[in-house]
């Protein structure tokens, strides 16, 4: 099989699209927003709890789609929480270029090599959107819209 | 096998170019004709020697090229016109495609004859293009938009039709097949049953005319559309079949050039027969192509393209059957060669991806069927459509992909 198969499909990838870490919704979110991808029916609603100066003190989700954006989605959680919204948006941007393969050189600090795994998707023009649909969703919940869609 | 003496694949095969290119360094498995068909050689070549040979603008000019132009363009009428059958060649419109088609009749017939309170009878099968010009249209009439519902097959459910046909209903617009599921709807008892009670009948034929033989005056419907890119044609046209009677009542759609009588600024008159319906420059190139594709099909015989497809139907439907964790959705009893299904836990965008870097081409979403989709509860599906250049070979191709699908994802 091909390698940009198994690159996209990783076993990380495979594993938080089918045990997707922080899938819940939390009573004391403060920040909400639903993305939606028109062309595939893809769903994500994104839960934050955002305290003061911005730090994001829970992200969770909930939704349907494909192994991708499952993925991205939960692993985006994993990653923001514990962090202010400023960085939050940072590691969008650098992620977004990345997964578009407009930039080689991604830099998100420590969080890197974790969202690396998900580098493969710019072999895939098509799916880019299944990867960044959580990562505009949680934009849109920290700007306080509710509603995104990929189109 | 007497097969190859009916129908010779291989030479129907040869007759599509695309099949000579790989995808990802494997031959193309083209499952995806349900979306837009590929195109034979004739085609391509009547395209090309109407551009370079015979090109002006059709019905404008007195001058030797704008002739030829304008009796290809016709000629190409008068086969679509045979083709299905009509009476007249003023019963055939040319359009840009089958949502034109439809628009043209919800926007023309639709505005001009639906009151407040009259009601309009869909399906659930139906494509978004025979839902929303009609819930466009009932917006603005005040008329109310209902569909009959599917059983757990994805069987058209007659008697709850009739059930729902009454006085309020004035017009029935159903697909000839679902091109989501495969279903064949039994349009010939839709239309009767419809006719009984007063009402207008729109098929939706654009996933029958490449797989079966139509006959307007048989059939009887009011209207009949499709789009010619689905049946080998070019894209850019499509047809709207419509009984003279009504067309001649029904006002303009478009305003613009080659639809008017007589024009003043006081008032305009337009034109008779399917002339009114086609303001502005057509596709002339588009409508020579699709004459062509037409005369193709024709030519094989939709017997034993039927015969073919059906072939390859069975076949299909009892390979992916043993695949664990597949799962067919639409069954119905009388199905076109198209197969929808799910894999337990796969979503149809992986499924997509994977198989396509085996040259296998389905579509994988809602396939603008988003009512049908939430009828068996699913965001979406994959989708394996066949053409008449479709054999066993690309049936396993598309099994030992679903394979490797179930590979990654163990
Ligand atoms: C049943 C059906 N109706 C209508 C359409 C619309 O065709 P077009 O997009 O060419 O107008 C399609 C194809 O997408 C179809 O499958």
């Amino acid at each position: 099989m091909f390698d940009d198969l198994r690159e996209l499909y990783q076993e990380v990838i495979l594993d938080h699209s089918k045990h997707p870490r922080n899938f819940r919704h939390p009573e004391d979110a403060n920040h909400e927003a639903h993305g939606y991808n028109p062309l595939c029916g893809d769903t994500v609603n994104v839960y934050l709890k955002m305290g003061h100066n911005g730090l994001i003190e829970d992200a969770a989700f909930e939704g349907k789609g494909c192994a991708i954006s499952l993925a991205s989605a939960s692993m985006m959680t994993e990653i923001i929480k514990g962090k202010t919204e400023t960085q939050a948006k940072t590691i969008f941007d650098g992620f977004q270029k990345l997964v578009k393969g407009e930039d080689d050189n991604f830099d998100a600090g420590e969080d890197t090599e974790r969202l690396m795994v998900l580098a493969g998707v710019k072999q895939f023009p098509m799916r880019v959107k299944c990867a960044t649909l959580a990562r505009h969703a949680m934009s849109s919940a920290m700007d306080g819209a509710e509603e995104t869609s990929t189109e | 096998m007497n097969d190859m003496k009916t129908f010779d694949i291989e030479k129907v095969r040869a007759d599509f170019p695309i099949f000579a290119r790989e995808v990802h360094g494997r031959p193309l498995i083209y499952l995806d004709s349900g979306a837009s068909a590929q195109k034979p050689t004739v085609v391509l070549d009547a395209v090309q020697k109407a551009y370079a040979e015979t090109y002006a603008n059709v019905h404008r000019g007195v001058h030797y090229l704008s002739q030829t132009s304008t009796e290809l363009y016709e000629a190409s009428r008068e086969t679509i016109r045979a083709h299905m059958n009509a009476a007249s060649i003023d019963e055939v419109i040319f359009t840009k495609n089958a949502t034109e088609s439809i628009n043209l009749v919800a926007y023309s017939y639709g505005a001009a004859n639906l009151k407040e309170g009259d009601e309009i009878i869909l399906s659930t099968l139906e494509h978004h293009s025979n839902i929303v010009p009609w819930q466009l249209i009932a917006e603005k009439t005040g008329a109310v938009v209902k569909a009959v519902p599917i059983d757990e097959h994805g069987e058209f459910m007659l008697d709850a039709y009739l059930e729902m046909l009454g006085p309020r209903t004035k017009i029935v617009a159903v697909t000839h097949i679902s091109n989501a599921i495969g279903t064949i709807v039994p349009v010939r008892e839709v239309i009767d049953a419809a006719h009984d009670a007063g009402a207008v009948v729109l098929i939706d034929g654009s996933q029958a005319v490449p797989h079966m033989k139509i006959d307007m005056q048989a059939l009887g419907a009011d209207f009949y559309v499709f789009t010619g890119h689905k049946v080998f044609g070019p894209t850019g046209i499509g047809v709207l079949y419509g009984k003279a009677a009504l067309l001649d009542k029904m006002p303009p759609f478009l305003g613009g050039g080659d639809m008017i009588n007589r024009v003043t600024f006081e008032k305009t008159t337009f034109a008779k027969g399917h002339s009114k319906f086609e303001a502005g420059t057509p596709p002339i190139v588009q409508a020579i192509g699709l004459g062509t594709a037409i005369d193709y099909v024709n030519a094989i015989g939709f017997d034993k393209i039927a015969a073919h497809e059906q072939m390859l139907l069975a076949y299909a439907t009892e390979q992916l059957s043993q695949i664990n964790s597949l799962r067919i959705i639409g069954q119905a009893k009388h199905k076109a060669a198209i197969i929808s299904f799910t894999l337990d836990d796969v979503h149809p965008h992986d499924i997509g991806t994977i198989v396509d870097r085996a040259g296998v081409a389905i579509r994988v979403g809602h396939h603008c069927a988003q009512p049908l989709m939430d009828h068996f509860d699913v965001a979406a599906t994959a989708r394996a459509s066949f053409a008449l250049y479709n054999n066993r070979a690309d049936v396993d191709a598309l099994v030992a992909s679903i394979r490797d699908v179930q590979e990654i994802f163990g």
